[in-house]
């Protein structure tokens, strides 16, 4: 028999340990699919590390590959802390996304400083209404968010495709369901020359730093986490739960949003229904390796980011299906589970014999 | 409305509904019994994905068709003891582990896929499931076209609803079933295993799963294609609520389902000059949630899903 003794409260060098166990791991695991493939393994990593790291142009690209992760994995980290489950990153990513070329490409013209704030909130509200539904399907109806949230992803990237083939089609663009081009002046600036990576960083870590304070030091912050821990009992403190899920709805979609303006406005300057190869799934495997924590979002993105551009460059050298990140991705994700464990419990293996002394 | 009943009226309209549907009636069973149980097997989409490819790879590899069921039935139940370990003894997340267990089941599907077939353009085919002619019936008129011209899978989704239904309802298994759902500690009361009771029936649904994936493979297309599962299983998920967990329901939503299914896409080739194909192509998922919104408020969960049970502390 698998005993759990809870542990008393847990210390930061712990709460860090877990994930980079984690991460380990699921690599260690990764050698499997590697070997199948054909791959040496030490070469495929070596190719791996030098595609994230290996020069100014991989590590801006890797930079470039978190900003999304980091505001997916922070709608996902503020949704999950008060157990509002929102699976729906993906279809909000896109709202936002949409919005942003919805007002970014000509509709209103102006100067950047009216223009960038302008899409910017626009991606924001979208991703946040887009939220907004199924949190108020929740609160009144006691519909479950999970999967009202995923099915909404499938719809919102029809309306996309729509949008795209239709209303929203570029007339320039040869006939390819593209948007129009961002105005310069909505786009968000480039942080280096010749390099992709843009404003987006900054605003993805301003976003974490913003959600860390909401969380430790305000209200609001305090009743997310008491709905998170015991919905029923923080209605009984007179905590106002319908509204708390209403809020963090609203935040975490505005959250999921921004990684879509970003990805428009900072890096591809058009839409196209492709512009997402996952981010909002891969947001929640960046929040559960940073165990909720918004600071930890910024590193768990870093670290997935990490692997998608170094296993993409990995795979134009080898050949070798760049599935393989994707793959270690959800191996991360099943592994920090399980090591999460041991966060929280000590875990006692006890043969069938003492646990029946232990009941008498 | 002369289109409307026109379409209603030909054969290829149920024969279709029932294709569509069958699916959708391994995914809800499969749910179903898990979550009787008392765990939600969010791995169900990816879980569709291992069974659509496995199926299909064995079959390309030369397995012959049933094996390649068996090895898609196989592959379902590998990615639901991973669900059912993470959830049962350990008390994991059921939310978290299977998302987890859809994108592991998804990217190892796709990895393997492409790593054993790297550089073809058009998937390879295979030589699926041919409708089975039954002597009698199939040649009825109307309803032989309409409803006995299917491949055997679909026949064997039909069976499934009718086992499962008994074994729930007129088994001590399946009393044993439904109370490790409700009350684990009275089960583990009567000297019954919590745990082996749940492990069991979550890998045994998984199994039932990845049949509706290897229907797609082997039965509806003959090929493997990337996104081909594209969200079958968290329909699934919510017809599980739309059949309040009982197997007859659950045919009849799936039924319902596959003939709306049908039905908009016949209509489309009617209208589709004015709407786009979007539009329709969304309707399954706009469907899904109305379903979900319609029973709501009387959804009568097992008592004790989502709830980790361990033995001697609670």
């Amino acid at each position: 028999m698998i005993r759990f003794e809870p542990r008393g409260p847990v210390g930061v060098s712990r709460m860090i340990a877990v994930p980079v166990v984690a991460a380990v791991v699921a690599l260690i695991l990764a050698a499997v699919p590697m070997m199948f493939a054909g791959l040496s393994i030490f070469e495929a990593y070596g190719l791996m590390v030098t595609g994230a790291f290996g020069s100014l142009f991989a590590f801006t690209e890797m930079l470039t590959r978190a900003t999304p992760l980091i505001l997916t994995g922070l709608a996902a980290a503020v949704a999950f802390r008060a157990k509002l489950w929102n699976i729906g990153a993906e279809g909000q990513l896109y709202a936002g996304a949409l919005a942003a070329v919805a007002i970014g490409t000509g509709v209103v013209s102006g100067p950047s400083y009216i223009l960038i704030p302008a899409v910017v909130l626009a991606g924001a509200l979208a991703g946040g209404l887009v939220m907004l539904g199924p949190t108020l399907l929740k609160t009144r109806l006691g519909v479950d968010e999970v999967v009202t949230t995923l099915l909404l992803n499938f719809v919102i990237l029809l309306f996309v495709q729509m949008m795209l083939e239709g209303p929203m089609q570029d007339p320039m663009g040869m006939g390819w369901p593209q948007s129009e081009p961002v105005l310069d002046e909505a786009a968000l600036p480039k942080l280096m020359a010749r390099m992709r990576i843009h404003w987006g960083l900054i605003l993805a870590l301003v976003a974490a730093l913003g959600v860390y304070f909401l969380l430790k030091r305000t209200v609001w912050g305090f009743e997310i986490r008491a709905v998170g821990e015991n919905a029923a009992a923080a209605r009984h403190a007179g905590i106002p739960v319908t509204a708390t899920f209403i809020r963090v709805g609203l935040l975490s979609g505005a959250l999921a949003g921004l990684a879509g303006v970003g990805e428009v406005a900072g890096l591809k300057g058009y839409l196209t229904a492709d512009l997402s190869p996952g981010f909002g799934y891969s947001g929640i495997v960046v929040a559960m390796l940073a165990g909720l924590s918004p600071i930890g979002v910024v590193f768990a993105a870093l670290f997935i980011a990490s692997i998608f551009v170094g296993a993409d460059s990995m795979s134009r050298a080898t050949g070798v299906s760049n599935y393989l990140a994707d793959l270690i991705v959800a191996m991360a994700l099943l592994s920090v589970l399980v090591s999460g464990l041991f966060l929280r419990f000590k875990i006692r293996f006890v043969g069938a014999n003492t646990t029946r002394e232990a009941a008498e | 409305m002369s289109e409307i009943l026109e379409i209603l009226l030909s054969a290829n309209f149920w024969a279709a509904s029932l294709r569509i549907a069958t699916p959708l009636i391994f995914g809800v069973i499969g749910a179903l019994v898990c979550e009787r149980a008392g765990v939600l097997n969010l791995g169900i989409e990816g879980i569709f994905t291992a069974g659509a490819m496995a199926g299909w790879m064995a079959v390309w590899l030369g397995a012959g068709l049933w094996g390649g069921v068996l090895v898609a039935a196989l592959a379902g139940a590998f990615f639901g003891l991973i669900h059912a370990i993470l959830t049962v003894p350990l008390g994991l997340s059921q939310h978290v582990s299977g998302i987890g267990v859809t994108l592991f089941a998804t990217s190892l599907s796709y990895f393997i896929y492409r790593t054993a077939l790297p550089d073809v353009s058009s998937p390879p085919r295979i030589e699926e499931f041919e409708p089975l002619n039954i002597p009698g019936l199939s040649d009825l008129p109307f309803v032989g076209p309409a409803l006995f011209q299917q491949t055997p899978l679909t026949f064997l989704a039909l069976f499934l609803v009718v086992a499962t239904a008994y074994v729930l309802y007129r088994t001590p298994l399946g009393l044993a079933i439904q109370a490790v759902g409700d009350n684990p500690s009275a089960v583990e009361s009567q000297g019954l295993s919590v745990y082996g009771l749940r492990i069991g029936v979550v890998v045994v649904g998984s199994a039932i799963m990845a049949l509706g994936g290897a229907f797609l493979t082997m039965s509806a297309f003959d090929a493997f294609f990337f996104g081909m599962v594209n969200g079958r299983g968290w329909i699934c998920i919510a017809l599980t609520v739309f059949a309040s967990w009982r197997p007859g329901k659950a045919l009849l939503g799936a039924l319902l389902f596959g003939a709306f299914d049908a039905f908009q896409v016949r209509l489309q080739t009617e209208v589709g000059a004015f709407i786009p194909g979007q539009v329709f192509l969304m309707m399954p998922y706009l469907l899904s949630i109305a379903a979900l919104i319609v029973v709501a408020r009387k959804a009568d969960y097992p008592r004790a899903l989502l709830v980790p049970y361990f033995r001697g502390q609670r």
